[in-house]
């Protein structure tokens, strides 16, 4: 069959949303079936996805690009290429049985809803690992964390589902904006959208910015020491989100960015040094806090972290070796370790508890079950010959070296191993050996769809494991290649070196782990009390974080938003007088007394007219007297307009200023306000000065541009085109409805939006019943009149 | 304010007034005037109308509340510009229709269209408010 990356791209990224609408109305139709309905769309997009695998497997790298917004150059572009193929397919198919399993999970709970979610986030993810243009990966890797806050947060009505989802967007949402401002940057250095494009980005100055950039969105993905909190919180989804997003898709995300990034900003110091100090903090951390946890869930949950710690220590690395353990592990680990969480909820939904120190004995009721956790924990121990094992036979191999950097990441190695080992002891032992417990829920066997995904994927990683030179040639070796931006030939072949040092330190691993998981209750009674002891965890420096920001953004509106009208009033007139007057002043450009003014009698009659207006403002006791004096003035201004020739501008000034004159004293009926409007001495002189002020401001400004030459080329423009292009001779009209019609659009806007707003506050008055009085706070005294009142 | 001189003269006044809104609107293109000229002496006709005969007098006399009006009139702007998309031209382009009618020379445009939409915008929004504040709020 002849490939066609374009269909498989389709089916795998753009059908999973289009599932996610009609997944309502299949449910309404097909009721408990839904999930396997689902469940057909990521295995069609996992079979359209394996059609590409021949040929990427023989080097070639395959776009795939549709015109978005040709105008800007944007196309959405994808590239299949090892990498995000090996990805694309772990994507597919661990999701096939995680819509299976959900749909008897979540037995008619809101079935319809989460598996929409789950849906739409299988096609961002799809999006974000095949995506070759950087708008696309951008917007894909903010839905992941969209799909996932909704997800963490199924279970809205618990407040810790809520708060794990809300602290995940936050976390994650940074991370988006770091590679945003990557991308950008991206595109300016080598001006092009498309990621393949890029090159040179090692050579310039902005190398480090980028890097933190790339680092910062990765590691919050990815859930790196110092934001790894937010990864065990999100612990609170219902299982099988936790089993596919916060196990084997979306915290890998990071790590994909960090793949797809090291052809481009790879091999410096910089690069290597922070994701190996980073990646190994991970690694331990995880790992002691999985020691630390008894619910099995939780357990998953950190080690995860110190899988994810891991990978980054291994790309960090980045030599051959390394990036093939790196895929190597990158596979074995989402196999196990979504077969595990699967299990876990397995246990949950058969006995009602997850808490290791409750559960035992369940052998014999749960028995598929069981051998689908062997399968798992065998592989997360990393037993020969399974896919687990060569994984870690091939990260000793790349740290066997003899100088001291590598062995302390191969220190770190061994001992991240062997507790992960443990862990996977206890979750097999614990909850299946040992004497049958009394739990909340009768043991009971789960149905077939919650079986199928432990059993396959777990069964998988044993087969796969027995087939290295397929997985070698197949998956690995392109991944690598792709990853490391020159073309790598697998040499992963069946059998066991028991003369290599790889093999003795898997050795010593295993005895570790067997050592630790003898001892783990002691081990994890030790860590609490000095958890406890400690008394801080980035969690709570979390919430220090997030609600001093709540705090400050309180007290920036208090301090701006503060609710005094002539406190407004005056900060608005000063600033304009200030941005009026101040350049002028400072760039030297005030203007100069005018030596003669030419003025025509009937001219000075209505500036005299205007002059009279305001003193009457300011002198008159009544405001409704003040008011029309206002109108006095306006209209006076109107005339002017039409007596030098601006018959449009005073038409509209004389209608302005009539309305503002009704309005204006409508809304004073409707304010408690006395009639007259006297207000004490400091008042008076403070409220004349800035009006002062911004009269001098206003005229200096106005006058300064007119002793300058006027420019007349636009009113040419306008003169020369407005009947031959625009076929109206009023030139103002034309401005406004045709060549600036734009402009004018957004001004109807705002003036129905001010209307309704308007209205808005009218109607919140009116609730008070009639007659009732005004509560004194609502009423917008003038200073001085508070006594009165 | 409602004496009988102002009631008995309001309405005449209103519709001399909206009649001449009418007028500076459509002459706009060529004559000072226009559909922003045309909505504030629209409104100020409204007012008018609304301080003699009372709020709820106005409202039932204009029969639509004005901020649909004032909707419409976005709209309409707005799909005159669409209506550009048509002959695959940028948004807003204006497009133009004259033909004879009879002897005399008809101008269809879409900035005609556009400013009879700036027309009940400015109309809409101004009389809301103002018959907001006329009637206290009742019914706003």
């Amino acid at each position: 069959m002849e490939a066609r990356p374009d269909i498989a791209v389709l089916i795998s990224v753009l059908l999973p949303f289009v599932a996610a609408a009609l997944v309502p109305l299949v449910h309404r139709l097909a009721g408990a079936f839904t999930g396997w309905i689902v469940a057909l769309v990521p295995a069609a997009g996992f079979v359209a996805l394996w059609t590409l695998v021949g040929p990427v497997s023989v080097g070639a790298a395959l776009p795939v690009a549709w015109a978005w917004a040709p105008s800007w150059g944007i196309s959405l572009s994808f590239l299949v290429d090892g990498l995000s193929l090996t990805f694309a397919l772990t994507i597919a198919g661990i999701g096939t049985f995680i819509l299976l399993y959900s749909g008897a999970y979540l037995k008619g709970h809101r079935q319809d809803r989460f598996l929409a979610f789950l849906l739409a986030f299988m096609g961002a993810m799809q999006g974000l690992v095949l995506a070759d243009s950087l708008i696309a990966l951008y917007l894909f890797w903010e839905l992941t964390s969209v799909t996932s806050f909704l997800l963490i947060g199924f279970d809205h009505t618990r407040q810790a589902a809520r708060r794990a989802a809300i602290q995940a967007l936050v976390v994650t949402g940074l991370g988006g904006l770091a590679l945003l401002a990557a991308g950008v940057l991206i595109y300016t250095i080598s001006g092009s959208w498309e990621l393949s494009a890029a090159n040179g980005l090692r050579a310039l100055d902005v190398y480090p910015l980028l890097v933190l950039l790339v680092l910062l969105a990765a590691f919050t993905k990815s859930a790196q020491l110092p934001f790894h909190f937010w990864l065990p919180n999100a612990m609170e989804a219902p299982t099988p989100v936790s089993a596919y997003l916060h196990s084997a898709t979306m915290v890998q995300a990071g790590v994909y960015l960090v793949a797809r990034m090291t052809p481009e900003l790879g091999g410096e110091l910089l690069w290597n040094l922070t994701l190996m100090g980073f990646g190994g903090a991970t690694m331990l951390w995880g790992a002691v806090a999985a020691i630390r946890q008894t619910d099995l869930k939780q357990m998953l949950a950190q080690t995860t972290l110190a899988s994810l710690g891991l990978l980054m220590l291994l790309l960090g690395v980045g030599t051959e070796l390394a990036v093939t353990a790196a895929v190597l592990y990158f596979l074995a680990h989402a196999l196990y370790k979504a077969a595990l969480f699967l299990i876990v909820g397995a246990i949950d939904h058969g006995t009602g508890t997850r808490d290791i120190t409750a559960l035992g004995g369940l052998r014999d009721t749960m028995t598929v079950t069981f051998i689908g956790a062997i399968m798992a924990s065998v592989a997360m121990l990393g037993l020969p010959p399974v896919l687990g094992f060569f994984a870690k036979e091939e990260m000793y191999a790349a740290l066997a070296l003899g100088q001291w950097l590598p062995l302390v990441a191969l220190g770190a190695l061994v001992i991240g191993n062997a507790v992960l080992g443990a862990v996977g002891l206890v979750v097999l032992i614990r909850p299946f050996m040992g004497e049958l417990l009394p739990t909340p829920i009768e043991p009971h066997e789960a149905p077939v769809p919650m079986l199928a995904g432990p059993v396959v994927m777990g069964g998988l990683g044993i087969l796969l494991g027995f087939l290295p030179s397929l997985v070698g040639g197949a998956i690995v070796a392109p991944a690598t290649s792709a990853i490391l931006g020159s073309a790598v030939y697998s040499h992963l072949k069946l059998g066991i070196d028991f003369f290599g040092l790889p093999f003795w330190l898997s050795v010593v691993t295993w005895a570790l782990a067997l050592g630790l998981y003898l001892r783990v209750d002691f081990a994890r009674t030790l860590l609490r009390r000095t958890e406890l002891a400690i008394g801080w965890n980035f969690d709570r420096g979390f919430d220090a974080v997030y609600f001093g920001l709540v705090r400050l953004s309180g007290a920036v509106t208090r301090l701006l938003h503060h609710g005094r009208l002539e406190l407004y009033l005056f900060v608005v007139f000063a600033l304009l007088a200030a941005a009026a007057v101040l350049p002028l002043w400072l760039m030297g450009g005030l203007p100069s007394w005018p030596s003669s003014i030419d003025v025509q009698f009937y001219e000075a009659g209505v500036a005299l007219l205007a002059v009279v207006g305001v003193v009457t403002v300011i002198v008159a006791r009544s405001r409704l007297f003040a008011i029309l004096a206002l109108g006095v003035q306006g209209l006076s201004v109107a005339l002017l307009f039409i007596l030098v020739g601006a018959p449009d501008l005073g038409f509209t000034q004389l209608m302005v200023e009539v309305l503002s004159v009704v309005i204006l004293a409508l809304v004073m009926t409707r304010l408690n306000l006395d009639a007259d409007d006297s207000r004490p001495f400091e008042d008076w002189v403070r409220d004349g000065s800035l009006a002062l002020l911004v009269g001098v401001a206003v005229t200096s400004l106005l006058w300064s541009v007119l002793e300058r030459p006027l420019d007349l080329a636009l009113s040419r423009f306008f003169d020369a085109n407005s009947v031959p292009v625009a076929h109206g001779h009023n030139v103002v009209n034309v401005i406004l409805v045709d060549f600036r019609g734009l402009d004018t659009l957004g001004e109807i806007a705002v003036v129905m939006t001010a209307g309704i707003a308007i209205l808005a506050l009218i109607r919140g008055r009116k609730r008070r019943p009639r007659g009732a009085p005004v509560p004194a706070e609502d009423v917008p005294l003038p200073a001085g009149r508070k006594e009165l009142a | 304010m409602s004496t009988l001189i102002f009631r008995t003269i309001a309405p005449l006044l209103t519709a001399v007034m909206l009649v001449f809104s009418v007028f500076v609107l459509l002459r706009g293109h060529n004559e000072p005037g226009g559909g922003f000229i045309g909505g504030l002496i629209a409104a100020s006709a409204l007012a008018i109308y609304g301080m003699a005969m009372g709020g709820e007098a106005a409202r039932t006399a204009l029969n639509v509340h004005p901020l649909a009006m004032a909707g419409f009139g976005l709209a309409l702007a707005g799909l005159s510009g669409v209506l550009s998309l048509a002959f695959d031209v940028p948004f807003l382009t204006g497009l133009w229709s004259i033909f004879d009618l009879d002897g005399s020379e008809v101008a269809l445009s879409t900035p005609m269209v556009f400013d009879i939409g700036v027309y009940f915008v400015v109309f809409g929004t101004i009389a809301a408010v103002a018959l907001a504040l006329e009637s206290d709020g009742e019914d706003a």
